[in-house]
C-alpha cells in the first residue's frame, strides 16, 4: 500500500510596520549593524513596559479578513516563558487561548485550505556562535535588533497533500499578503518563514501519523525540495519496520537534507501566563468594518475575473493576477483601450521579466501601435525599454527614431529591388529552385531597412522573383 | 543663614512656603537633610546609596526656579527613593545582589514628574528584595531600623523608604505597595504611606514584582503632602499601557470633612487573628474621633477575607516568577559563569537572589506549570474576582471602609525571619486593596504604651482617591494626631 502525505503549515510573516511590536524602535532591515534598533524596552530592561504597536494589529485584522477569519471580540496577550539568551525578558510575548483570529481559508489552485489560526507575537534576537551550537561554543555573541519585531503567525489545518501544494499554499500566501499590504513577505529576508509539519498515512487511513516540524527554510524552493526530503526520510524509517520520531528538524540546503533538532519528549512547560502588561484588547467592531471595506479585491476573486470579464486565459489569468500591481497595469491598459490578449502577452513576456513597470496609457499606446502593423514586436520591444527608462510616450519615441514600419508597397519595392540587385547569386539559386535562398534575401532585407512590414516584403519579394 | 537643626521636621506645605520667603534655600534643605543622614543613618540604615551629584545639581536648579517666582509645592523638596525605581545613571538594584552594578539608562516616569516638578534626590532606599517581604530584612544588603526602636522592623518592603522619613531624613519618599509595601512601612514607622488606585501612577520605571498589583506611592509626614505629591506623579503615560487616563482629581474636596460620609468597619478586619490589644485600642479611638467629627460608622463584611491571602501568595509569585526571568545575567547585573548557558543560568541565579526570592520563584513556577495552572493561578484569579466583589457589596453601605493598617506594631528584628508565614500575616489587612485595585492610605494614629506607632487604614473604591485623602485629613484633623519625626537616641547618650 502506498502513502500518502499529510502537511500543515505554520507561516510566521513580519507585518509591514515601522516600529516593533512594543516599543518605538524602527524595524531596520538585515544587516543593519548588531544591536543598532534597540532601546531599554526591547532589551528587556528591568522596569520597563509594552505598549502594543497598533500597525501591527491592524496588519494582522487585515489578514485575518483576507482570509475569511473570524475575530472574536476579545483578544489577549500572553506570556510564553522560557529562558534562552536571546530572549531578553525570558518570556516572549505572544497569544495563547485568545487568538486574534480564527477559522479562516486561503483558496491554493480551486482548494480550500482551513487556516486554524491567526495571530500576533514578537520575534526574538539572534545569537551568533564563535564555534558550534550554543553549549558547545566558546563565545557567543547577541544581536537584539529582531527582539520585539512584530510578527503574525498563520497556522492552517494539515489539509495540504503534496510538496507541490504546500509549496502553492505558500507562494498563494505571500500574494495574498503583498495584496493586502499587510506584509512585502519576502522570503530571502526573513519576512515570511514557512515551518511545515509533515506525516505519512497509509492511502485511506484517516488517523494521523506522527509529525515532524521543519525549520530553516528560507525559499520556496527550499520548502518544496525539504518536504521532498522528508516524505522519503519517514518513507524510508516506516517501510524498515520503524517509528518516527516527534521532533523539530532542521533543513540543510547545503546538504540537502534534514537533521533533528529538538526532540518533543523534552518539550518544555510554557507556562502561558495572560501578559498582566496588557490589558485585553477588544477590538472595535466599527474598525474591522472599516478595514473590511477597504481590502482590495483578493487575487482569487481578481483571477476569476480576469478570465470571466477579460477572456484571458486561466493561466495568463493566475499568472498577472499573482501580483497585484501587474494586474493593475494590465486593467488599466485594457480600460486605456488596448486588446486584453496582447497587453497580458506583453505582460507576461516583457513588463514581469524585466521587472520594469511602464504606465498604463504608455503600455497600451505601445500594444496599439504592434496590433495595429505600425512597428514591430522587436521594435516594439526597444520602444518599451526607452519608454519605460525616459518616461516618454512610446508614440513620440517611434516618431523620433524613424520607427515606423514601412508597408507602402512603393516604398518597399526600392528596396526589395536593392536587395535583389545585391544578391544575384541568391536570386539565381532561388530561382533554380533552391526555395532556402529566400531565408538570406529576407535577412539582407530586415538588416537593410528594418522598419520594412515582413508580411509585406515577403509577399513583394516572392512576386518580383517569380 | 538660618539654623538648620529643625528644617528637617518641616512638612512639604511648610517648607515651601518658607522657601518661597527665602527663609532658607533649597540648597540649605538638602544640606540640613544631609547632615541628619550622616548623623543618623549609619544606625537607621534606610538608605542604600546616595546622590550628591543629583541634589547638588537639582536644588540649584530649584532655587533658579523659586528666584524666577516659580511656585511649585515640590521646588526644593528633598526626596528619597526606592531602589525598585529607575533613574538614569543611579545604580538601581531592587534590594538585590543579582543586579549590583545596574544603572539604569533611563528614568521612569513618576520618578521624573517630580524631579519636574522640582523634587530635589537624595539616594536610594533600602528594601526587601524585589520588594518581597514584611520587614526590609529580605535585603540583599543590610536591614533597616525602626526609627522609633532600633532594634525593631520598620516595616516593608519599602521599609527603607518609611525610615527616612520617619527619621527626618527625607521629605518624601517613594515606595511600592504590592500587598502592603508602603502602608504597612508606614503605619509600623508612625508616617502618611499612599497607595493609589491600580493604573493612577505609570508604573514604567518599576522594577516589577508582581505586575498586576505593583503601584507607586508616596511617604510623608502629612495628608495633605501626599496627595500633593500623588496629584503630581500620577497620570496617564502613554508608557504604561495600564495607566488610566481619568481625570486627576484627588485633592477634590479635600478639607471637606467626614460629616455625612458613611465609613465602613468590616468584621473581618476589625476582628482580624492576631490583632495587638494596643493596635486595637488605638483604632478603637481613632473610630471614636471620627464619629464625633459627624461620620457614620457602619458594619460591612468581606467574607472571602481568609481567602485573600492564599490568592495573593498564589498570583503575585505567579507573576514574579515570570518578572525575574530576565535576570539571567546576560546583559546586566550579577553574573556566575558556568560550564555551560544552564549552568550559568543555575549560578547567577541562585548566587543573586535571596532564599526569599528563590522561595517566591519557585511558588510561582509550580503553580503556573502545566497540570496546576487551572487549580492555581486560575482557581486564584476567581477568589480575586470575588474579593473584588465583596468590596463593591461593601462600598454599596459606605463611602470608605477604614481599619488598622496592620495587625501588629512593629516587630523586633529577627523575630519572624525563620517563619515566612507569620511574616505573611503582616499584609492580612492591605493586600484585599491590592486584588481590588483599590486606593488606600495609612495614616498614624498614636503610638501604644511601648511608644510605637500605629497607622488607620483608609480603603477606597477605585479611583476614589480623593475619598480616601479626604477621611485620612478629617481623621488627622479631628483626632490632632500628625506623624512625627523620630528622636533617635545617641549611644553616647543625647539626642539626634
Ligand atoms: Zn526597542
Amino acid at each position: 500500500m502506498d502513502w500518502e502525505v499529510v502537511i500543515g503549515m505554520e507561516v510566521h510573516v513580519q507585518p509591514t510596520t515601522r516600529s516593533k511590536m512594543f516599543c518605538g524602535c524602527a524595524v531596520g532591515r538585515l544587516g543593519d549593524p548588531p544591536n543598532s534598533n534597540v532601546c531599554e524596552i526591547c532589551l528587556g530592561m528591568p522596569g520597563v513596559l509594552p505598549v502594543i504597536n497598533k500597525a501591527a494589529v491592524e496588519a494582522c485584522l487585515k489578514t485575518a479578513l483576507a482570509l475569511g477569519c473570524e475575530i472574536p471580540r476579545h483578544t489577549k496577550f500572553d506570556r510564553k516563558n522560557y529562558m534562552y539568551p536571546d530572549l531578553p525578558k525570558g518570556y516572549q510575548v505572544s497569544q495563547y487561548d485568545l487568538p486574534m483570529s480564527i477559522n479562516g481559508f486561503l483558496e491554493v489552485d480551486g482548494r480550500r485550505v482551513r487556516i486554524r489560526r491567526v495571530h500576533l507575537e514578537e520575534d526574538t534576537g539572534k545569537l551568533i556562535h564563535a564555534g558550534d551550537k550554543l553549549h558547545k561554543a566558546l563565545e557567543s555573541f547577541v544581536d537584539l535588533n529582531r527582539a520585539g519585531v512584530p510578527l503574525m503567525e498563520i497556522v492552517s489545518e494539515p489539509d495540504l497533500r503534496s510538496a507541490d501544494e504546500a509549496r502553492d499554499y505558500a507562494v498563494a500566501l505571500r500574494t495574498l499578503l503583498r495584496t493586502i499590504g499587510a506584509s512585502e513577505a519576502e522570503m530571502e529576508k526573513g519576512q515570511l518563514r514557512a515551518e511545515p509539519n509533515i506525516s505519512l498515512r497509509r492511502v485511506g487511513s484517516v488517523e494521523l501519523g506522527v509529525k515532524t516540524e521543519l525549520k530553516n527554510i528560507n525559499s520556496f524552493r527550499a520548502l518544496h525540495r525539504a518536504i521532498l526530503y522528508e516524505m522519503s526520510r519517514q518513507t524510508e524509517v516506516l517501510e524498515s519496520g520503524g517509528t518516527v520520531v516527534q521532533e523539530t528538524r532542521g533543513w540543510s540546503e547545503a546538504e540537502g537534507r534534514t537533521f533533528a533538532q529538538r526532540s518533543k519528549e523534552f518539550a518544555e512547560d510554557y507556562r502561558y501566563l495572560p501578559d498582566p502588561d496588557l490589558p485585553p484588547l477588544e477590538i472595535d467592531a466599527a474598525w474591522i468594518e472599516e478595514l473590511r471595506r477597504a481590502l482590495p479585491e483578493l487575487p482569487g476573486a481578481r483571477r476569476g475575473r480576469l478570465v470571466s470579464q477579460h477572456g484571458l486565459p486561466a493561466a495568463d489569468a493566475v499568472l498577472i493576477a499573482a501580483d497585484r500591481e501587474l494586474a493593475d497595469l494590465f486593467e488599466a491598459s485594457v480600460a486605456a483601450g488596448a486588446e486584453s490578449k496582447p497587453v497580458a502577452n506583453w505582460i507576461i513576456g516583457e513588463v514581469a521579466p524585466s521587472g520594469k513597470i511602464p504606465t498604463p496609457e504608455h503600455l497600451a499606446d505601445l500594444v496599439k501601435l504592434v496590433t495595429a502593423g505600425s512597428i514591430t514586436r522587436d521594435q516594439g520591444r526597444e520602444v518599451l525599454m526607452e519608454s519605460v527608462e525616459t518616461g516618454r510616450l512610446p508614440s513620440d519615441i517611434v516618431r523620433e527614431h524613424g520607427f515606423v514600419q514601412m508597408s507602402d508597397e512603393s516604398a518597399l519595392q526600392v528596396e526589395v529591388e536593392a536587395v535583389m540587385a545585391a544578391n544575384p547569386r541568391a536570386v539565381e539559386d532561388y530561382r533554380a529552385g533552391k526555395k532556402q535562398a529566400l531565408g538570406a534575401l529576407m535577412a539582407d532585407l530586415k538588416k537593410r531597412a528594418p522598419q520594412a512590414n515582413p508580411r509585406i516584403a515577403s509577399d513583394l519579394l516572392l512576386r518580383l522573383l517569380g | 543663614m538660618t539654623d538648620l537643626t529643625n528644617l528637617t521636621e518641616l512638612t512639604i506645605k511648610e517648607a515651601a512656603r518658607m522657601l518661597r520667603l527665602r527663609a532658607f534655600s533649597a540648597a540649605e534643605l538638602v544640606t540640613a537633610h544631609a547632615e541628619r543622614i550622616e548623623r543618623l543613618d549609619h544606625r537607621v540604615k534606610a538608605f542604600l546609596r546616595f546622590t550628591p551629584e543629583l541634589w547638588e545639581k537639582q536644588a540649584e536648579e530649584a532655587d533658579r526656579r523659586i528666584a524666577r517666582g516659580d511656585l511649585g509645592p515640590l521646588v526644593g523638596i528633598p526626596m528619597a527613593v526606592k531602589d525598585v525605581l529607575c533613574v538614569r545613571g543611579v545604580e538601581a538594584t531592587a534590594g538585590s545582589r543579582i543586579l549590583s552594578g545596574f544603572k539604569p539608562p533611563y528614568t521612569g516616569t513618576a520618578v521624573s514628574r517630580l524631579f519636574a516638578a522640582g523634587a530635589v534626590m537624595l539616594g536610594v532606599t533600602n528594601c526587601d528584595e524585589f520588594a518581597m517581604g514584611s520587614s526590609t530584612e529580605n535585603s540583599g544588603y543590610h536591614p533597616t531600623h525602626n526609627p522609633w526602636d532600633l532594634d525593631r522592623v520598620p516595616g516593608g518592603s519599602s521599609g527603607g523608604s518609611a525610615a527616612a522619613v520617619a527619621a527626618g531624613e527625607a521629605m518624601i519618599a517613594l515606595g511600592t505597595d504590592t500587598g502592603g509595601s508602603i502602608r504597612q512601612p508606614a503605619a509600623l514607622c508612625g508616617v502618611v504611606g499612599m497607595k493609589p488606585t491600580y493604573g493612577r501612577v505609570s508604573r514604567y520605571g518599576l522594577i516589577a514584582f508582581a505586575s498586576s498589583l505593583d503601584q507607586i506611592g508616596p511617604f510623608t509626614r502629612s495628608v495633605e503632602d501626599a496627595a500633593v505629591v500623588l496629584e503630581a506623579m500620577a497620570g496617564h503615560d502613554p508608557l504604561d499601557a495600564t495607566s488610566s487616563n481619568r481625570p486627576n482629581d484627588v485633592l477634590h474636596d479635600f478639607d471637606a470633612g467626614v460629616k455625612g460620609l458613611r465609613l465602613g468597619v468590616p468584621r473581618e478586619y476589625y476582628d482580624v487573628e492576631g490583632i495587638e490589644p494596643g493596635v486595637k485600642a488605638a483604632i478603637d479611638k481613632a473610630i471614636k474621633s471620627l464619629r464625633e467629627a459627624g461620620a457614620e460608622i457602619v458594619d460591612v463584611t468581606l467574607p472571602h477575607t481568609d481567602y485573600g491571602l492564599a490568592a495573593y501568595y498564589i498570583i503575585a509569585p505567579a507573576e514574579c516568577s515570570s518578572n525575574l526571568a530576565r535576570f539571567d545575567g546576560v546583559r546586566y547585573g550579577f553574573c556566575q559563569d558556568g560550564q555551560n548557558i544552564t549552568e550559568s543560568y543555575e549560578r547567577t541565579r541562585r548566587k543573586g537572589f535571596g532564599t526569599e526570592v528563590r522561595r517566591r520563584v519557585m511558588l510561582g513556577t509550580y503553580a503556573l506549570s502545566s497540570g496546576y495552572y487551572d487549580a492555581y493561578y486560575l482557581k486564584a484569579q476567581k477568589v480575586r474576582t470575588l474579593i473584588k466583589r465583596d468590596f463593591d457589596t461593601a462600598f454599596e453601605k459606605c463611602d470608605a471602609i477604614i481599619s488598622a493598617t496592620s495587625p501588629t506594631v512593629a516587630f523586633p528584628i529577627g523575630s519572624k525571619t525563620q517563619d515566612p508565614l507569620s511574616m505573611y500575616l503582616c499584609d492580612v489587612l492591605t493586600l484585599g486593596g491590592n486584588l481590588a485595585g483599590l486606593p488606600g492610605i495609612s495614616v498614624p494614629c498614636g503610638m501604644t504604651e511601648e511608644r510605637l506607632p500605629v497607622g488607620l487604614q483608609v480603603l477606597a473604591p477605585q479611583w476614589r482617591e480623593d475619598v480616601a485623602l479626604r477621611v485620612a485629613r478629617a481623621y488627622e484633623v479631628a483626632s490632632g494626631v500628625k506623624a512625627e519625626v523620630a528622636s533617635i537616641p545617641s549611644p553616647l547618650g543625647g539626642e539626634g
